[in-house]
């Protein structure tokens, strides 16, 4: 066949835009205070609050595994809408705490489901994850490759806490949480503003298999992160990003009702928010008191539970950033549910 | 010595900024950690309004030898001589 005869290939069009449908999360199940962290580590309850702004954290138990956590989730935001696992036509898992190269995390959750015809695949974005996750969902629906998205953020990361280390220990948490992502003729998902600092690609790091050879008790690779230079690449370039966020939106900071920053430290927090200049009327996500870092869930945690405490609404307009290792980061202004 | 008069006087606003400590506690011989409170993130806050107030560059490594105020008064001055 000649190109002159060969039929070109017909493309597809999705929606327009894409929403956020419904929320839904869990969380480890066995509360840790600072009290009980500093049997572990040498510090105080009162420097880790100050510090992090922590009071407890949320670990798994040995039978609340990264593929239960992200299924139930999953599950709980789809019954919101009445959807079963065989309406979703993708399921995108964000997570740095799924052990097993292949097959992905996705896949698995997938099969819980009964999603037992969506793509499935991870994404591995740290603590961007998720909004890594959303970027690709909105793509996808607007591409017309998929209808409805089911994107997870799931993290086990009391598994990967390095007890050694008194500066990150009292940190890291367990969740899961879970968006349900589908076509609106409104705009629910902002232009992403996202990127990679890789010249800082060491600033956080999980550990490399082989090397838990060297502490083979400890069964699982460690969390190494410099938090001062994370600190202020956050404040920097994190808030440009953040501001560039609102501004790709066509909207102004003031007319934002909600900030949902990763729940990384709620030091970090405030920096974003006074180097933002966020006014006062804008309701600041300080989920991570009673919840600890949970990476790539700690957005959609904190979006569900917020929605659950009445803190936010449907239809209000949220700056949701997440950032961490790589140091990648990813922000846009979504419609809460 | 004016110079450091100014110096000093911009970085007591900067640390009662960040940390609310009253600008008159801030004077040279201070230890930022062990006699202003100031903790390691705000340390990070302080060293990048330097920069920004001053219009110079603290590297990360130099900043960790910015122990007392007048540590920075003399980093500041040098690196705007």
């Amino acid at each position: 066949m000649t190109s002159s005869t060969r039929p070109a290939i017909s493309q597809e069009q999705g929606a327009a835009s894409s929403t956020i449908l419904a929320t839904g999360h869990v969380r480890g199940s066995r509360v840790v205070s600072n009290q009980e962290m500093c049997t572990m580590i040498d510090s105080t309850p009162e420097w880790i609050e100050q510090r992090t702004g922590i009071t407890s954290r949320r670990w798994a138990t040995a039978e609340e595994t990264p593929r239960s956590m992200a299924a139930e989730a999953g599950r709980r935001a789809l019954t919101k809408l009445d959807l079963t696992g065989d309406q979703v036509d993708a399921v995108i898992c964000a997570t740095v705490s799924h052990h097993r190269p292949s097959p992905s995390l996705a896949a698995y959750v997938a099969h819980d489901l009964g999603a037992f015809s969506a793509a499935a695949f991870d994404v591995n974005a740290a603590c961007a994850g998720f909004c890594y996750s959303l970027t690709l969902a909105d793509s996808l629906i607007r591409s017309g490759a998929a209808t409805r998205v089911l994107v997870i953020g799931v993290e086990k990361l009391s598994e990967m806490i390095n007890l050694a280390d008194r500066g990150t220990a009292f940190l890291f948490s367990d969740g899961a949480g879970a968006a349900v992502v589908g076509p609106s003729s409104t705009v629910g998902v902002g232009p992403a503003v996202w990127g990679t600092a890789s010249d800082k690609v060491e600033t956080i790091e999980i550990e490399d298999w082989t090397e838990v050879a060297s502490h083979p008790e400890l069964n699982h690779p460690l969390i190494a992160m410099d938090g001062r230079a994370v600190y202020k690449w956050a404040m920097t370039t994190v808030t440009a990003k953040a501001s560039e966020a609102i501004a790709r939106a066509g909207i102004s900071p003031a007319d934002l009702d909600v900030f949902i920053p990763h729940q990384a430290n709620d030091r970090i927090t405030d920096a974003l928010v006074r180097h933002l200049k966020l006014p006062d009327s804008v309701t600041v996500c300080r989920d991570i008191a009673d919840m600890g870092n949970t990476s790539a869930a700690s957005i959609p945690i904190a979006i569900d539970r917020m929605l659950d405490r009445g803190e936010i609404h449907s239809g209000d307009l949220a700056l949701i950033i997440g950032f961490g290792a790589g140091l990648v980061f990813a922000g846009q202004v979504i419609v809460i549910p | 010595m004016a110079d450091n008069t100014k110096t000093l006087a911009d970085i007591a606003d900067i640390v009662n900024d960040i940390t609310g400590v009253d600008q008159a506690e801030v004077t040279p011989e201070k230890s930022f950690i062990d006699d202003l409170d100031v903790d390691s993130l705000s340390m990070v806050e302080i060293v990048y309004a330097c920069e920004e107030r001053f219009g110079i560059e603290i590297p990360d490594d130099k900043s960790k030898d910015l122990k007392t105020v007048g540590d920075a008064i003399d980093f500041i001055n040098a690196a705007q001589a």
